[in-house]
């Protein structure tokens, strides 16, 4: 009797007997083995982590249309992955992080900005993209958003708006659309949802679009020009929900959704973002809207504080090796 | 201008500073914060102090915001640090869960005054010890220092960065109001008197690294970003290799790593001071301010022929269960002076059992014990 326990990872501090289960240790080579099998034979294999396809996400999802075209923009800047990481909250889009060949970090709800700005505070030559969903960026980590765009932390942030709560099964979001049917507002939303490129223009993003996930190709060439900028970069992505949010609307299946953003999109590149508000089944203006300039958080700090530290220290530090 | 970093010598500063000096001359370049009585003072001096070495000090929207960036710094490849008391502590306990489950280590100073809620702002506390313990959801092993003095404010932050870095995981200094303000002689010994551990990096191919290994008592060497092993960093369950794996068998592996990192090697971290507890009758169990007048309490006693010990935790967590209940077994009763309602006190009854006798003295906050209360208390068992 006594005997057995000992096989059961006695505490040493503890005053107690702890019994726990058999562990079943990591088979690494099982492991490996799985992402042998299918990893390498699609194009994009080179920046998908290895043997974490298939992903999670539903039939219809507009989401993999994100992943692919941030992966096409990856590719027309020929940035090396090593360079590059990505930072994710919680829910759907969230998962995105998972799935990419780079440093990834998949945090908690709302906190994948403040995160990122440690990690991009810390090693200002690494492409720190923020990638994750409205709930997420918009109402639990709104206030870090803000913050964020107000320093102009090098931060390039993929907000994926799907209008719900995708993740949790359809509730309202700070996005959906004032009379819009979600698991939580069966009767229809009393809200405004905010619009979000206004939101983050006003509070210092130097770079603002939306597209939906009918604009592939637009939305990779405004992602593959965030990579260029300095700054706290802005892009809003529209996608499909059709099982959390298509459905109780009756926006049909993904393809009807995309029919949808084809038939009510207008591009207008340099619009004004105040104009650029959502409704529901109303039209959706896309495109590039502010494109400007202006010191991001690193700069100025290395410019002012730095600059104002270390003088003093440097001719100490000549001194002492004189 | 790393000579800054260190500033060997004798200063005259209070304990707040003497955390932030800890932090720098620990090899902490990156401090973000969110300003809180009565531990604003490490910040206003981080934010000083960190520029001169290079490093990038951060005020946040919150400390909520704060925690989070210390995380990322941390990945970053910075050694990083915040400082909080109750308030900012209940607000930092989400993303203390992140970094416990990630595996990402730091610093959070904690400044303790009264509570709950905003409670009393600038006067002591010692009730955050618990919530220190167990405060964010989930199982995980804990470590927290609890300083004396201005001099192990610098002492223990140095230690709490080199136990983050051993164990991978954020590591509590739990000061108090009082020692946070105390004002006293502290000596920075020169640099190549201090311990410093080293992040630890990988140096097998990524084919090899398994980020989160849980098969020795110790966790993995870190890959953080840009060293090119692609780690996946998560605060779901996830396998050696990061990958979420959401089945009860990873979360038996997964959990029982983060807390038998701690658990198996407590003898190694625990740290205690002891006054004559071999021949103790009655034995005084304090840490922080309060074991300064438990000390004066214990030392008049003690002249005046009396049988009485005093155990200062130096480590609240882990705690030091079997010294306790070795103790226990010959000694009549363990005083238990906090200034709280009962906290430490359950852990030393806990470890004690039917053994002896635990008395708490409990104070709520605000004001500290004196000598003379204690030697009452000690009396009563004499």
């Amino acid at each position: 009797m006594r005997q057995d326990l000992r096989h059961t990872n006695l505490p040493k501090d503890g005053l107690m007997i702890v019994k726990l289960r058999q562990l079943k240790p990591f088979d690494k080579d099982a492991a490996d083995d799985l992402v042998r099998q299918g990893h390498g034979l699609h194009p994009d294999d080179r920046y998908l982590k290895p043997g974490r396809i298939p992903h999670i996400w539903c039939p219809g999802c507009g989401l993999g249309v994100v992943l692919t075209t941030f992966i096409d923009a990856l590719r027309r800047k020929n940035l090396p992955v090593d360079k590059c990481a990505v930072v994710s909250g919680i829910g759907c889009t969230g998962r995105v992080a998972g799935y990419l060949d780079m440093d990834t970090y998949h945090t908690t709800h709302g906190r994948a900005i403040p995160f990122a700005t440690g990690l991009a505070l810390a090693r200002p030559d690494i492409h720190v993209t923020v990638f994750s969903g409205d709930g997420d960026l918009f109402a639990i980590g709104g206030n870090h958003l803000i913050h964020a765009a107000r320093r102009n932390v090098n931060l390039k942030v993929i907000c994926v708006n799907n209008f719900n709560y995708g993740m949790t099964g359809g509730q309202v979001a700070p996005t959906t659309p004032m009379g819009a049917k979600t698991t939580t507002t069966p009767l229809g939303n009393a809200e405004p949802g905010f619009n979000l490129p206004y939101l983050a223009r006003a509070s210092g993003a130097v770079y603002v679009a939306r597209w939906t996930t009918f604009h592939p190709r637009q939305l990779a060439h405004s992602i593959a020009q965030t990579f260029d900028k300095k700054g706290f970069t802005f892009i809003e992505a529209i996608a499909p929900c059709p099982t959390g949010y298509g459905r109780p609307n009756k926006l049909g299946a993904g393809l009807d959704e995309m029919r949808y953003y084809r038939e009510m999109s207008e591009i207008k590149n340099g619009a004004d973002p105040a104009e650029a508000a959502i409704t529901l089944k109303g039209k959706i203006v896309v495109g590039a809207f502010v494109d400007v300039e202006r010191p991001d958080f690193m700069q100025n700090y290395t410019d002012t504080i730095l600059a104002k530290a270390q003088p003093k220290a440097k001719t100490a530090g000549e001194g002492r090796a004189a | 201008m790393p000579e800054k970093d260190v500033l060997t010598g004798e200063h005259f500063i209070h304990g707040d500073a003497a955390c932030a000096e800890g932090g720098l001359a620990a090899g902490c370049r990156f401090f973000a914060g969110y300003p809180i009585t009565p531990a604003t003072e490490v910040a206003e001096r981080m934010a000083r102090r960190l520029p001169e070495v290079g490093g990038v000090y951060i005020q946040m929207e919150d400390e909520i915001a704060s925690m989070a960036a210390i995380l990322g710094a941390s990945w970053g490849g910075l050694k990083s640090m915040t400082s909080t008391s109750g308030p900012g502590f209940s607000l930092m306990m989400e993303n203390i869960g992140l970094g416990m489950m990630t595996e990402t280590p730091c610093v959070v100073v904690n400044i303790m005054r009264g509570g709950p809620s905003t409670g009393l702002p600038t006067l002591v506390g010692q009730a955050d010890v618990m919530q220190a313990r167990w405060g964010s959801h989930g199982d995980y092993g804990c470590i927290a220092l609890s300083p004396a003095s201005p001099q192990e404010c610098f002492d223990l932050t140095v230690e709490a960065f080199n136990l983050a870095e051993i164990y991978r995981q954020p590591v509590f200094l739990l000061g108090d109001e009082v020692i946070g303000h105390m004002t006293e002689k502290v000596v920075i010994p020169p640099r190549d008197q201090l311990k410093i551990v080293p992040r630890r990096s990988p140096t097998v191919p990524k084919e090899e690294y398994l980020p989160f290994d849980t098969t020795g008592d110790l966790p993995a060497p870190m890959a953080v970003v840009g060293q090119g092993y692609h780690v996946h960093v998560t605060g779901l369950t996830h396998d050696e290799r990061g990958y979420p794996v959401i089945t009860d068998e990873v979360q038996e592996r997964n959990v029982r790593h983060l807390v038998d990192k701690i658990r198996k090697n407590a003898q190694k971290i625990i740290k205690v001071e002891s006054v004559g507890i071999e021949d103790a009758e009655v034995v005084v169990v304090a840490y922080g301010c309060t074991s300064r007048v438990a000390r004066q309490a214990v030392e008049d006693l003690r002249e005046s022929g009396y049988r009485v010990g005093l155990l200062r935790l130096i480590t609240l967590w882990p705690f030091p269960s079997t010294l306790v209940r070795e103790l226990s077994s010959r000694v009549r009763a363990f005083i238990v002076p906090e200034i709280n309602y009962g906290q430490m006190a359950y852990e030393v009854e806990r470890a004690t059992g039917r053994n002896a006798e635990v008395v708490l003295m409990a104070l709520m906050g605000g004001a500290m014990h004196t000598p003379e209360e204690i030697k009452e208390t000690v009396g009563e068992f004499l």
